[in-house]
């Protein structure tokens, strides 16, 4: 009996270690890999970091308050070309871009929240999806032409390394990213595992019970969309940044979608489910479109189905379950 | 005047397609309150089947029926295969599933017909007798068979059994069940039937928004707008409310916000809808008790 209580005490702890011993892992090699890759690599590393950032704004909103949307790629759009426009018309500093762009995309994101919040999931996701599809056409009108450099886009100098004996160009752009990422998914982490990622459970699990405890709804859910549209708008500046160049078809609704395809393949509501959302949406495309053009999108299309028919806690749902089982063979007396 | 009727009656010819769309859009709805995010992309599929048949040398009338004929077949066969596995599934899994069916035909479309932008010539012969100044002989033709369609499938729905049958089904599926109707079937006839409309749509709308994967973006957000606007559970405000936002969309095109913004327009009609008043013009309001 003493043994079998041991066991139970000890396995969270022993969970715990478990876990900071593979974030650990996971930062060692992320500090290492571009050093071992030629720099396009480096390039696809960056841009499998700022993917984890979105990512990580689109699991807030929809795997922990449960809000549904389809175009989150409108808001990392907002943030790229509000550190365009600061970068090129008012000569900001590249990385003084991201705290306006996060701030920016914050403000619309809970108006656009506000609304929103009052609506059902289905109807969410509708509004979301009109929102993407007509996002292009809104940063390509005349009026803002002399901002956004109209349908022919925006070309911007990348940041320069400050070290360039040490660091390549490539190199210090992952390094910047990196640090912007682990500064978000520990807030990120930390607001999930507190009071207010209780109450967005709560909320995505039974609104209406989470009303009854005293949950301001509306405030939550609008305040979610914020906070989800600023995760997206700091990942749009660094993508803007990383690309080098920023045109509106560079954000038509085939980015929101590649969004949740991300999302769910990687986990919506796992906060490290989105590195492997991150590096599925970074890396299939380049091996699909090997067969065809066309061939990522169609990967994806069936890939969804295919997920939520087989797994739909995606990746880190498919990892959590492993660990499980294999917790269970360690210890069969203590059912999980 | 002048201008102002054109407009007018070229929106109203427009927003016969929308109608098709918010039509089969809402049958679907009604059947299992899913949106089906991939009714535009199933019709553009469908409208290339069209194409291909064309060229073959098929005349346009033998193709378009074929076409919907193909495109019943495509309807049944998603539901049967792919929706009927997801008709208890949480709503995030259902638009998760749609988008998944909407990236699947895209790229499907891509893959197998390129995505060069091709411009498909109208049935209706340019110089035809039912031409007027203010609607070419298109729009007419448009208008009359979206308006031959619609009626076909009400009185399909409101005079025969099997369409009775549907109603019920999509009613209330468990006494529906009790009384021997195959509700199952009467799902996928609606996906086929919905698949079908959406066909019509898309072949009516190919010589003016030409065919390309990407036709029916603009074409299923203001589908979606007229369905919200007419009431999504409502069959008879659908077409009502493809007709308004037709008009709405060429006036406010030709007026107000130029051409620029035809679809933060549509975005601008949703969101209102949606806020103001979710059910719509002609909907029912849904109560929910706690």
């Amino acid at each position: 009996m003493v043994s079998a209580d041991a066991a139970v005490t000890s396995a969270p702890a022993r969970r715990l270690g478990g876990r900071t011993a593979a974030v650990a892992a996971l930062v060692v090699i992320a500090v290492v890999a571009p050093f071992m890759v030629s720099g396009y690599h480096t390039h696809q590393l960056t841009e499998i970091v700022i993917y984890a950032i979105a990512l990580l704004g689109l699991n807030l909103l929809t795997g922990f308050s449960g809000q549904i949307s389809l175009g989150n790629g409108a808001f990392y759009a907002l943030g790229a070309y509000t550190a365009v426009i600061l970068m090129t018309r008012l000569a900001v500093p590249y990385w003084a871009t991201l705290p306006v762009a996060g701030a920016v995309c914050f403000v619309v994101g809970v108006l656009f929240g506000r609304p929103a919040a009052r609506l059902e999931g289905l109807y969410l996701a509708l509004a979301t999806f009109a929102l993407a599809v007509a996002t292009p056409q809104i940063f390509k009108h005349d009026a803002l032409q002399p901002w956004t450099g109209g349908s022919s886009g925006v070309i911007l100098d990348k940041p320069a390394s400050p070290i360039p004996a040490q660091l390549s160009n490539d190199q210090w752009l992952y390094f910047f990213c990196l640090a912007v990422a682990i500064v978000l998914f520990t807030a990120a982490w930390n607001v999930v595992r507190g009071r207010t990622g209780r109450a967005l459970v709560a909320l995505r699990d039974h609104p209406i019970a989470a009303a009854a405890m005293g949950i301001d709804t509306t405030s939550y859910k609008s305040v979610s969309f914020g906070v989800s549209a600023m995760y997206t708008g700091i990942a749009g500046a660094l993508g803007a940044l990383a690309a080098g160049f920023v045109s509106p078809d560079s954000f038509t609704i085939a980015l929101s979608l590649q969004l949740v395809v991300g999302g769910v393949v990687g986990g919506i509501a796992s906060i490290f489910g989105t590195l492997f959302g991150a590096a599925f949406i970074e890396v299939v495309p380049d091996l699909a479109s090997k067969l065809s053009d066309a061939a990522p999108t169609a990967l994806y299309g069936i890939l969804l189905i295919v997920c939520m028919m087989v797994m739909p806690d995606g990746l880190a749902g498919v990892v959590r379950s492993v660990q499980a089982r294999l917790a269970r063979l360690r210890h069969p007396r203590t059912r999980t | 005047m002048q201008a102002l009727s054109h407009q007018l009656l070229s929106g109203l010819a427009n927003g016969s397609i929308y109608a098709s769309v918010a039509v089969a859009l809402v049958m679907i709805f009604k059947a299992t309150h899913q949106v089906n995010f991939a009714q535009g992309e199933m019709a553009m599929f469908s409208t290339y089947v069209a194409f291909t048949l064309l060229k073959a040398g098929i005349p346009y009338w033998v193709a378009f029926a074929i076409t919907l004929v193909c495109s019943f077949v495509i309807g049944v066969a998603i539901e049967r295969v792919i929706m009927r596995r997801f008709r208890a599934a949480s709503e995030l899994t259902s638009v998760i599933v749609f988008i998944g069916l909407l990236l699947a035909f895209h790229g499907a479309a891509e893959w197998l017909f390129g995505p060069v932008i091709q411009r498909p010539d109208s049935p209706f012969a340019r110089d035809a007798w039912y031409g007027t100044t203010y609607l070419s002989p298109h729009e007419v033709g448009m208008i009359g068979v979206t308006l031959v369609v619609l009626g076909i499938v009400f009185v399909f729905f409101r005079f025969t059994r099997l369409g009775l049958a549907m109603r019920a089904s999509a009613d209330n599926p468990q006494s529906s069940r009790l009384v021997g109707i195959r509700v199952g079937w009467m799902l996928a006839l609606g996906w086929g039937l919905a698949s079908v409309l959406g066909a019509v749509a898309g072949m009516m709308a190919a010589p003016i928004v030409y065919l390309s994967p990407d036709m029916m973006g603009g074409v299923i957000l203001y589908g979606f707008a007229a369905a919200l606007l007419g009431g999504i559970d409502n069959p008879w405000g659908a077409p009502i409310g493809g007709f308004i936002v037709g008009v709405l969309e060429n006036l406010a095109g030709a007026y107000l916000v130029g051409n620029q913004l035809k679809l933060a327009l549509a975005l601008g009609v949703i969101v209102a809808v949606l806020v103001f008043k979710p059910s719509g013009l002609f909907g029912r309001t849904v109560v929910v008790r706690v």
